[in-house]
Formats: structure tokens, sequence, C-alpha cells
């Protein structure tokens, strides 16, 4: 299967499975083809679209594209790996699809990213509500320096004004748990999260993200910084999670994308040139310029 | 050029900075060593517990001291310090965690000229706002134009402080969903607490050691008061007046005053310094 | 965890963020307010003078005379600028002599004990100099230089003695050495700070030239810094013209123009000090703040000239 940006716009409409019937407010994956906000779930050959943009662009300044008008698909409950050399807008794109570049200076975001049938970028829209449903694990791993393992991982219920302790227990168990690092930590939840590795950080990072139940987690090279063991802990747990949630990884490592994702969108100067199951873009890309990069002509 | 001749230039703009460099250190050391030497035999119990008085007091060899300085400058500078750092502070927060506001480029700027300007014209700003309208010279006026030194100082330190946090821990914190301002005020400014206490240090000590904008707002004061709407003394202000007082037993004095002033702001400075090289080696972590 | 779901939105859509920002608005606009209302109140005070003198023959008129009530800035302005550039001279040199020592020449240690050294002078109040210049700097330097250079000029070149003028303890030399000394540490560390951004790669390019030490300072790291040094100067400047306390201690506080090297002086920021407590008619009041609304307009256009020098330094470093 690919899936051509632009040809998916105008197929959209008729994949659409489960037309008409009353809004439940049931999240997607509950498989009775409606969003939440009532529109029904789009599906492109079978598959649940979780995501999608529409013309999404991003310019830094007056003129600079950091991404320009790209539209694709995100598959529920998948990994969808986003490859490209340096500087082709990766990262940016990523970025745009919890509103990160919100803070920014002199970043202008236009066209559509879409969750659940609803677009993230609507002025009604909370940016705030948006990133709790789409976390983010970044390339450093950044846990808050003041704070324990334990606060590390609950800052997310905490800092809105979760204190029931038996539920922020849970939750902490539960996360660190699912970030297969509860065992290595549950005897010093108390110690600051920085006394742990590099590697266990990252988890904790996970664990962090994980424990306000996001719907989509973003990895913006989530392994760079980590070393080969490391590294392969967290692939494990990326196969683990895209059975609760839907994953974007951006990655510089192409073996990476190959090992953990389903999916595999190419990016180029800003361009988002392809995007096909994984197999099939290693093994036959469509486009040219994917062929050339994957082989090693430019990087 | 032959190579030896260059290395031989290279060797003699050596000495000549080691010389330059000696030139600027040894007045330092010279200053400490003068104020030690001639304020050490003036520290004595009344230096602490005894206010100056009239000038006879000391002619005639009556007890006199500086109590009343000393706690007039912890009051004006405390309470100035009160109503700095809310301001100092927003104005950091502004410059560094709303750089996309309109009005942090002002602010910024604006921060930047205040540092550059004289103390002795917030004095006059603090005389023409406080003075004039409360109809005369009070330690609350001198409050208010130390406050004025001190809002650009805790601001400036306060930015600096804020951007070395490193940038992921925001971009962490929005990510998890965290309402912005909650993300400043429980995570970075939590994380940047030892620095923007320090910069709060910093205005303290530097405000702590001026002294013409005191003398035109709250004026000084030979007795012992604590009554804010009346002049007060302060240590900057009355090393001023001993110094050029005709009185030799107050000169002594003066020498003792600047001993405390010295030694205050040397702690302060020294404080500082080792929280900021603290937090620069946590950052780097 | 299925709980907390519903429990949360409605916090996250609280009025928070708008009144947090609000907040952070309304007090960081003191401090554009604190330097307009700078100018204001100053310039307010100051008006019965501007209208008795107007604003520029206050500023051209060289006599101060609060018994005749005629008030005239220069000899005020004269005496800033001169002794302020006069130490300036005095200070940039050595002062770039430290910042290159530190950064370049000195073993860390002993550039970590000069900085802490430099750095505690700056932090030295104003006063405590000038107590010790009353006492023993400008005392002795009477003693020493003064009175037997105008001695000897006396006998042997009396074309001198109108220039350098009867040797008084208070005076114009004594201050401005004194200034140099006081903004010496500002001018090192802004220095200091500009040559500390060149990147490793300028330096090391040069080393692979064969240059030496100084060479590699001269080629490759002092053109780089330049913009910085000069934007540190120039905030330098801005410390001499507005430093208060040890000037109006030891320049002397004569507003008779033209000043003489060993006589006594005036700057604008001693003149306010000296007067200021005493200045009870209006005239009087008014003109030492119109002597402070030009200070500001001074120091105000030279932070902003800094600034500005700052800012295309920062361009050129991202165009790098």
């Amino acid at each position: 299967m690919s899936i051509r940006a632009t040809e998916q716009r105008e197929t959209a409409a008729g994949e659409i499975v489960g037309a008409g019937g009353a809004a439940t407010g049931v999240a997607a994956t509950g498989g009775n083809g409606f969003y939440p906000n009532g529109r029904p779930v789009k599906k492109i050959d079978g598959t649940t679209v979780r995501m999608e943009t529409e013309g999404l662009t991003v310019r830094y300044g007056v003129s600079t594209f950091g991404i320009q008008d790209v539209s694709m698909p995100v598959f529920d409950r998948s990994v969808t790996a986003l490859i490209g050399p340096s500087g082709c807008g990766k990262s940016t794109f990523l970025r745009a699809l919890n509103r990160m570049h919100d803070l920014g200076v002199d970043i202008e975001v236009t066209g559509a990213a879409i969750l659940d049938g609803e677009n993230i970028y609507e002025p009604q829209v909370d940016a705030v509500t948006i990133r709790r449903r789409i976390g983010m694990v970044f390339q450093k791993p950044t846990p808050f320096p003041t704070k324990s393992i334990y606060e590390n991982v609950c800052a997310g219920l905490r800092l809105v004004g979760m204190r029931r302790k038996n539920v922020l227990d849970e939750a902490v168990e539960k996360a660190l748990t699912d970030a297969a690092l509860w065992d290595e930590v549950k005897d010093r939840l108390r110690s600051p999260g920085g006394s742990l590795s590099g590697g266990q950080q990252q988890r904790l990072c996970i664990a962090r993200a994980l424990a306000v139940e996001p719907e989509v987690l973003l990895m913006d090279e989530p392994t760079s910084s980590l070393d080969p063991n490391a590294t392969m802990r967290i692939e494990q747990l990326i196969q683990q999670l895209k059975e609760q949630v839907t994953i974007v990884i951006v990655t510089h490592n192409m073996q990476q994308a190959a090992r953990v994702s389903d999916y595999t969108a190419f990016f180029y100067v800003g361009e988002m040139v392809e995007i096909s199951r994984t197999q099939q873009i290693f093994s036959s890309p469509r486009e040219e310029r994917t062929q050339e990069y994957l082989s090693g002509t430019f990087s | 050029m032959t190579l030896k001749a260059r290395y031989a230039r290279d060797a003699i703009i050596q000495i000549v900075m080691v010389l330059l460099t000696a030139l600027v250190v040894i007045p330092l050391f010279i200053i400490i060593g003068y104020v030690v030497i001639n304020g050490i035999s003036a520290l004595n119990m009344d230096f602490f517990t005894q206010e100056l008085g009239s000038p006879a007091r000391a002619m005639r060899g009556r007890p006199t001291g500086l109590v009343h300085s000393i706690t007039g400058t912890i009051v004006i500078d405390l309470v100035a310090l009160v109503m700095a750092v809310p301001f100092g502070i927003a104005t950091g927060i502004m410059m560094s965690e709303y750089q996309e506001h309109p009005l942090s480029p002002v602010a910024r700027l604006m921060t930047s000229t205040l540092n550059g300007m004289p103390a002795v014209l917030m004095g006059l700003l603090a005389y023409g706002l406080v003075v004039k309208n409360t109809g005369g010279f009070s330690a609350l006026a001198g409050s208010v134009a130390l406050a004025f030194v001190m809002i650009p100082i805790i601001a400036r330190t306060t930015e600096s402080v804020l951007r070395v946090t490193p940038w992921g821990l925001r971009e962490a914190g929005l990510s998890l969903g965290i309402p912005r301002w909650k993300v400043t005020t429980s995570l970075v400014l939590p994380a940047a607490r030892a620095g923007v206490v320090t910069g709060i240090l910093i205005a303290f000590a530097r405000a702590a050691g001026e002294a013409a904008p005191l003398l035109l707002t709250s004026f000084g004061n030979n007795y012992f008061s604590l009554d804010m709407t009346r002049p007060m003394d302060t240590l900057p202000q009355r090393l001023y007046s001993l110094a050029i007082s005709p009185y030799k037993q107050w000169h002594a004095m003066g020498w003792g005053g600047a001993i405390i002033l010295l030694l205050f702001v040397m702690i302060t400075f020294l404080v500082g310094r080792l929280v900021i090289r603290r937090m620069e080696r946590q950052m780097e972590q | 965890m299925v709980e907390t779901n519903n429990l949360l939105p409605a916090r996250y859509r609280g009025p928070g963020d708008r009144v947090f920002k609000t907040v952070i608005v309304l007090f960081s606009s003191v401090i554009i307010l604190l330097a307009i209302g700078t100018a204001l109140v100053i310039y307010l005070e100051a008006r019965p003078t501007f209208r008795a003198f107007g604003y520029w023959n206050f500023l051209t008129e060289t006599t101060w005379d609060p018994v005749a009530a005629v008030h005239g800035a220069l000899p005020f302005i004269i005496g800033t600028l001169l002794t302020s550039f006069a130490a300036l001279a005095l200070a940039v040199v050595p002062a770039l002599g430290v910042a290159i020592f530190t950064t370049e020449y000195a073993p860390w240690w002993i550039a970590q004990i000069i900085n802490y050294t430099v750095d505690l002078l700056a932090a030295i109040p104003s006063v405590v100099i000038g107590l010790w210049g009353i006492f023993n700097f400008a005392p002795m330097m009477r003693e020493r230089f003064y009175t037997p250079i105008y001695n000897w000029a006396y006998e042997d070149a009396e074309w001198l003695v109108p220039i350098i003028g009867a040797p008084s303890t208070y005076n114009f030399v004594t201050a401005t050495i004194i200034l140099a000394l006081m903004i010496v540490p500002y001018t090192v560390a802004l220095s200091r700070d500009a040559i500390g951004q060149v990147p490793r790669e300028q330096r090391e390019a040069a080393w692979a030239l064969g240059a030496t030490r100084w060479e590699v300072m001269r080629k490759a790291v002092l053109p780089y810094a330049r913009t910085g040094i000069v934007a540190g100067i120039l905030l330098s400047l801005a410390r001499a013209l507005g430093e208060t306390m040890a000037v109006a201690m030891l320049i002397g506080n004569s507003n008779r123009v033209p000043f003489t090297l060993f006589g006594p002086a005036a700057t604008m920021p001693s003149v306010i000090i000296n007067e200021f407590r005493e200045a009870v008619e209006t005239l009087h009041y008014s003109s030492i703040m119109a002597v402070g609304f030009y200070l500001f307009i001074v120091t105000i256009s030279i932070n902003l000239l800094a600034s500005y020098v700052q800012q295309k330094l920062s361009i050129t470093k991202g165009g790098l």
C-alpha cells in the first residue's frame, strides 16, 4: 500500500466507513465508526486514520520554510517513522503535530493537523488540552531536575491539580511499568530523576509522557543520545507501546526506522516526498529522491 | 621577522600584560588594606550600640557609634527589596519566557538602559515622586529610590538565569499538557531558583552600597529612628557625611563604617558567585 | 486513571494562563514606566530653569551662580566629558591587558583569581573608594606629584602653569584616576566576554598557520571580538559619565571654567550631590534637575549606542 498525500485527499471521502448514526463520545479506537466529535472515522485501505495533516506549512521568520504543504495520515496504533537528511523538516513537522511551535518567536503555522476529525489549529481548540492528548518525548532525556522519579512521572497529573495519592501512586506504577522501568526504580522512587542513567532517564521521560494517558506519542530522535543497549530497550518498548498508543517517531537512523515502524514517511527539504508501508519504502520506493537517499547517493 | 624575534615579541607582550594586570589588581588590595587598618580600631562595643548624635559627643569622647546607620540600612534596603522583587522577576519572566510578546523587546531595551543609568537619577526621580508629594525627606522615599535601582538588576539576572535553564524543560512540561504559566512557575522558576535568588542578592548588595540616591531621599539622621515617614540614616550616605565632615573622630568612625559596608558587599558577592557557579555545574549535568 | 480523564479538561481551560500573563505584563510595564517616568519627572521639575534660560542657553552658559540666580550647565558638562573620556583613555589599555592576559596567557587558576579580584573591585561601593581617596590617595598625590610638578613648571616651564594650575588636594586629575579605577572592572568584564565569544575554530585556524600567541590574538581574536570590545568601551563610558560619589568627593567642586589639571573641577553628578541638599530657591533646585535631565540624555544616548553596536555584533554572529 502506498499513500501519496494528494491522492489521499481525493480518495479520502470514498473510503470513509460507517457513515450516519449518532455520536457516542467513545474514542475512535473503540471501533464504532465515529470520532468523539461525531464525525465518521476515516479509513484508508481499511486502516483507521488517527491523525492527518492537510497542507501543513511552518514558516520561520518572514520567508524561510520549515516545512511546506505537508499532507499525510498517521494510522491508529501503529508506528510511523519520519526519515530524511538533517534539516529536512521532520522535527519541525513533528512539533507541529502538538502545537509546540506556539511558543516560538516568529513562527507561523498554516494548514491543518487533524486529530480524531478535529483540527487542532482551530482557534477554539486549547493547545494545552491537545498536548495532553498528544504527548512528546525529546531527543535528550529531559527529567525535571528539581523533582524525584515519582514526582517526574506524576508531574503532568499533579501540575494540573490531581492530588489523590492513591490515583497518583497507581498512575506512577502503571506508567513506569509501561515504560519498562518499574522494576529498576521501584525501590528508589524518591531519588532525583537525574540520578538515573541516560537510557533510564529517557524511559522515565516516556513514563512521564504515558502517565497522562496520551492517545498519540511523538518521539523526536528518542535514542540519539543513548548507547546501543539503551537504544534496544527503547525500541522494544516502542513495539509494546503501539498496542495502546499511536506513535510518530523521528529518526536519523534508517535501520531504526526499518526495525520499529509500520509506516515510513520520507522528508526532503521541507517537503514530505513519500509515505508508504515501511517494508515497501525500503524495498521499492516510488520516488526517485527516496531511492537516492536510501541508497546513500545524497544525505 | 625571524621566528626568534617573534617569540621574543610574544614574551615581551606577556610581561606587559602581567604588568597591566598588576596595575589593575593592586589598587584593590591597597584600598582594602587601608580600610581595614584605619577602621579596625573604630570597631568597638560603642560602634555597634550607640547612635551618632551631635559632633560634640565625639569631640568630648562620649560614646557614639553607627548602630542607627546599620539598622537604617537594613530597614531601608529590605523594604526596597520587597518592593523591587515582584517587578524585577516579572520583567525577567517577560523577557525570557514571553519572547513573542510585543512588550518583551521593549522591556529588554528599558532594562539595559536603566542598568546603565546613574543611580543618582533614580534619587532625583524618587525625590520628585515621593519627597515632593509627601512633604519631606523620608526613609520610604529612600526605599523607593533603591527599589528603582534594584528592579533592572533583578530583571536582568532573572532573565539570564531563566535563559540558561534548558529549553527542553519547557517543552517537556508543555508536551505533558501542563499550561504555560504552570510550566513557568512550577518547572522553570524552581530549576532556576538558586540563580534568581543570587540575582536578588546581587541587586541587594549593589543597592546597599549606593549613597547618591539616598542623599536625595532618606537624607540621613544623626539619631536612631525606625519611622519610615521620617529621615533615616544609612551606612553609605553616612560614610559620605563623615568623610566630608571636619571632625577627626568622625573620620575614624567613617573607616569603621567602611569595613562593615565592604564586608557586607563582599560576602554577598562571594556567596552570589558560589551559587551561580554551583548552578552552572548543575545545568551542565 | 480513567477518572482523572474526566476530571482534568475543565482545569486546563481555566483562566490561569491569561491571568498569569496579565500579571506579568502589568508588572513588567513598570520598568518601561520607570524609564519614561525618570525622563518625565526630571523634565517637569526642571521646567522653571528651561523657561528662564532656554534649553540651549542653559547648556552653553558658563556661569553657575545660585546667589545671582544665573545658572548654566556648561562647566559641569565639560567636567563630565573631560573626566570621563580621560578616565576611559586611562582604563582601556590596562583593561584590555587584563582581559587578554586572563583569557589567553594565564593558567586557568590564576585567571580565575584575577577575574574574582577584578569583579570584587567592581563591587566596592563608590563611597568607600571616595573615602580612601579623600584620606589617602588625594593627599599622597598632592604631596608626591602635584606640588613637585607645579614647582618644577613654575621654575622651568612657565607655559605649563596655566594648564596645570595651582595644586589643590581635590582636583581634576585625582578624580580622573579614581574614575578610571572604578570603570576598569566593567571594561575588563565586557572585553573578556567579547573575547570569550570568539569561536575556537578562529583561534585554531591561526594556530595552524604557525602563529605565536600574540599573533593569534592580534590576527584572529581581536578583530573578531572588536565589535564587542567597542560596545564594552561605550558601556564603560556610560558608567564613567554617571559615576557619582567618588567623583563628588574628590573633584573639589569648582564651577569656574576653564578647569586646570591640578585645580578643582565639577561634573554633572557631582554638582547634583553637592548642591541638591542646599538648593532652597526654586530656580537653583530646578537647575539641578535640569543638569540631571541632561545627564539622563547623555547616558541614555551612550547606552542606546552601545546596545546598537551590540545588536550589530549579534547579527554578525548569526551570519557567521
